[in-house]
């Protein structure tokens, strides 16, 4: 058994100081472009701030004076309340701009949507929306910091982030881990920032569900890939079970529900032959009886409202970096990774 | 007798196997002759000196989106043309996917009127195969021939009923009139916006299989072979339909194929920017595929090179990508992508780049340009071979700037295009 550890807290991440020199980004869009270092430094602050604010109960004042927009062209609940707690336990102001009900149904662009935002004299803008590569579009018309709250089936950063502070809180160290990711690996942007998050950790990543929502192509990135989710279970510390996102898809890539529920939900029977202390992961929404069975969501090795918890911490950690006091050298070190590649 | 003399440069016309140091002589719009390079040899009304530079029959870039009728904030047949010339194109040939579609011969008039107006390049009408673009049923092909109509295409989109491709490659033969055709399954492609492949896997983009394209270049050869009738494939962008062309073609299917710049220039990396200047249909494939394009090219599977010429005013490509539309612009860049791409590695050499630009798409729509036989009309591209030049968009003659290949160095550009023996546009400099 691996043992929790404590972060580690260099003397840079005092929430109250400036934002490291280490972090260069204006920008949080994805994990594909940070380095391990970076995501462990990301990780780190979520742990001191978690720490700092009692289980991210108490208020902090490090981005007092900071406007923070959430805005979201996708519905959104929980990530929205969760980024809005977030700025909040920092002492930002936040402001909700959802799409229905404002110009972008009169046809105005998403770029001016933003840009009007931007001349209102904000900070960051958090972002969703439907299609992939959006925050990095905006990224590269705005002058604020831009966060992905969700792309498309494209990348999720801080549920990516969320989910990994969960494992490290529990089982320390990801390398070596091995995490099986279950489900609708095609449509969801939980599975892209699981994947490039704890593979730069060094964990062993397995997909597994039917051909038709698990591409044999992940095995390029180092990914290994099944289609059989009794075989992966004795093998994994750790499943994190995606859901079907039925509203991506243009056809049903299984033939029903029940057969998938079948192959793949994760059920007492399947938990029977797994590791003692494999941990059960799933970024809400739930499907019951889909993607897990109810007993299995409530099981003592469910983390599912761990990660929930755990999201405010990660949030806090992100919008403090992308958005918190720079040291001497601000601006300069800012990253170039959103421009274009010629 | 109005005469014009190119003197001194290299005469390439793969037509008639010329290849060499020469003096091409104009007189009276038409092509007098391929002579020796002699100093003071002829008189002539105007002299332009071409030492250094390749002198070949007039570009024809066959698979161009001139937009007009319908959408004029894209592009108009001025606008749109002026842009060929620049690129060193005498000819274009326009797809029929405006709005309304170009399906009648008072369509193929209104195109003939504001060409002859504009007064830039020649422009060849490609009309509608099915009835206002619909895939229902055939367009009124005999008239549209009478009318002038070259070629005929429903591009923009396949002519997705097997039954109604059949029936058209039947009826067209009677003309000699090739179907270009835009070679897509819909359902395979359904919601893509990019290439499927690894690139769209980590970007959680729709993607666009490379069997949307092989199933129907398969279905369209197959109908070829038992129809007699003339295909034309258009912009084979995967390894695949290459493959598929060149066995056709051992076959003895009469089949002939096209490639676009950027299907042997990018990659499906290229989004990775999310740049919707880099989304065309069909898509941006894999390195394999660009190895793949060349090597079509170089050994004649793939006929021609034609543009896809795809104007979008701005605000459309400033959109979510799948929001935005397919397509890019390519009149202003073909030539120096096709030198730096093909002729500078070594891949093609400059009289199969003449063919591929001039000869050949000229043969396969059945015009009489494409070559300096004398008594041709005298459509002529100059283009320096040497020349290093900056894309810059804001400088194009296109109304849009939908183009990828900003701030790109390239090497060749034209730097004189003669239309029927007038010079319609000169490079600052030359």
């Amino acid at each position: 058994m691996r043992s929790a550890t404590t972060p580690s807290s260099p003397a840079s991440l005092d929430p109250a100081g400036a934002v490291p020199s280490s972090w260069s980004h204006r920008h949080l869009l994805d994990l594909e472009r940070l380095s391990g270092d970076e995501i462990r430094l990301l990780l780190d602050t979520a742990a001191r701030f978690k720490e700092a604010t009692g289980g991210c109960r108490r208020k902090l004042a490090v981005l007092t004076g900071r406007t923070i927009v959430n805005l979201f062209f996708e519905n959104s609940t929980r990530t929205k309340t969760s980024f809005a707690l977030a700025a909040r336990r920092l002492g930002a102001d936040v402001v909700d701009f959802s799409a229905s009900g404002s110009s972008l149904s009169k046809g105005e662009s998403f770029i001016d949507t933003a840009k009007n935002l931007e001349a209102m004299g904000i900070d960051a803008v958090v972002v969703r929306h439907s299609t992939p590569g959006t925050p990095h579009l905006l990224a590269q018309h705005l002058g604020v910091g831009v966060i992905n709250a969700g792309d498309g089936p494209h990348e999720h950063p801080t549920q990516g982030l969320l989910d990994i502070f969960s494992i490290r809180e529990r089982l320390g160290d990801l390398a070596g881990v091995t995490v099986g990711l279950v489900g609708d690996i095609a449509h969801s942007r939980t599975a892209r920032s699981n994947i490039h998050g704890l593979l730069k950790l060094g964990a062993r990543v397995i997909v597994c569900g039917p051909p038709t929502l698990v591409s044999p192509r992940w095995r390029e990135l180092g990914v290994e890939v099944s289609h059989d989710l009794d075989a992966i279970v004795p093998v994994c510390d750790v499943l994190n079970l995606l859901r079907i996102q039925f509203e991506r898809q243009n056809t049903r890539p299984f033939p029903s529900v029940r057969e998938y529920a079948h192959l793949y939900a994760m059920t007492r029977e399947r938990m029977q032959r797994a590791r003692p202390g494999l941990l059960i992961l799933a970024p809400g929404p739930i499907n019951r009886g889909v993607e897990v069975t109810a007993e299995v969501a409530d099981c003592p090795q469910s983390l599912i409202l761990d990660q929930v918890a755990n999201g405010l911490a990660v949030r806090m950690a992100v919008l403090w970096l992308v958005c918190g006091p720079r040291g001497a050298e601000e601006g300069a070190a800012a990253s170039g990774h959103e421009g274009r590649q010629r | 007798m109005a005469t014009l003399l190119v003197r001194g440069g290299r005469v390439i016309d793969p037509a008639q196997d010329i290849d060499r140091i020469a003096d091409l002589r104009i007189v009276d719009g038409r092509i007098a002759g391929v002579g020796p390079a002699e100093a003071g040899a002829h008189r002539a009304d105007e002299t332009i000196d071409a030492a250094g530079m390749i002198v070949c029959p007039g570009l024809v870039d066959m698979h161009v989106h001139l937009r007009e009728p319908g959408r004029e904030e894209d592009e108009t047949i001025a606008s749109g043309t002026r842009a060929a010339l620049a690129g060193g194109f005498t000819s274009v040939a326009c797809i029929p996917n405006t709005e309304p579609p170009i399906d009648t011969q008072a369509a193929v008039e209104f195109i003939h009127q504001k060409a002859v107006r504009a007064d830039t390049c020649n422009v060849f009408v490609v009309a509608c195969v099915s009835r206002n673009r619909e895939g229902k049923e055939l367009a009124d092909i005999g008239q549209l021939v009478e009318a002038g109509a070259v070629a005929f295409s429903d591009d923009g989109a396949p002519v997705s009923d097997a039954e109604l491709m059949r029936r058209a490659l039947e009826y067209c033969a009677m003309f000699g009139k090739p179907i270009l055709a835009h070679e897509e399954v819909l359902e395979l492609s359904r919601g893509g916006v990019m290439n499927e492949g690894l690139v769209s896997l980590l970007l959680g983009l729709g993607g666009m299989p490379a069997a949307a394209e092989e199933v129907m270049i398969g279905r369209d050869t197959a109908l070829a072979v038992s129809t007699g009738g003339r295909l034309h494939v258009m912009h084979v962008s995967t390894a695949g339909g290459v493959a598929l062309v060149r066995a056709a073609k051992a076959r003895g299917v009469r089949v002939t194929a096209e490639a676009c710049p950027h299907h042997f220039t990018l990659t499906d990396e290229a989004l990775r920017t999310f740049d919707a200047n880099c989304k065309m249909s069909p898509p941006l494939r894999t390195a394999a595929d660009v190895e793949a394009i060349i090597a079509g090219l170089a050994d004649g599977t793939i006929d021609c090179i034609a543009t896809d010429h795809a104007p979008h005013a701005r605000e459309k490509k400033m959109l979510e990508l799948d929001r935005a539309p397919f397509g890019i612009t390519g009149l202003e860049t073909a030539v120096g992508l096709a030198v730096t791409r093909l002729v500078v590695p070594g891949h093609v050499g400059w009289p199969r780049l003449v063919e591929a630009m001039s000869t050949l798409p000229a043969r396969i729509l059945g015009l009489d340009r494409g070559t300096l036989r004398p008594g041709s009309p005298a459509d002529v591209t100059i283009i320096d071979p040497d020349r290093t030049w900056t894309v810059d968009v804001a400088a194009s003659h296109s109304k849009s700037v939908n183009c990828p290949f900003h701030g790109w160095s390239l090497t060749g550009r034209a730097v004189a295009t003669i239309v029927a023996g007038r010079v319609k546009h000169r490079l600052a400099g030359f």
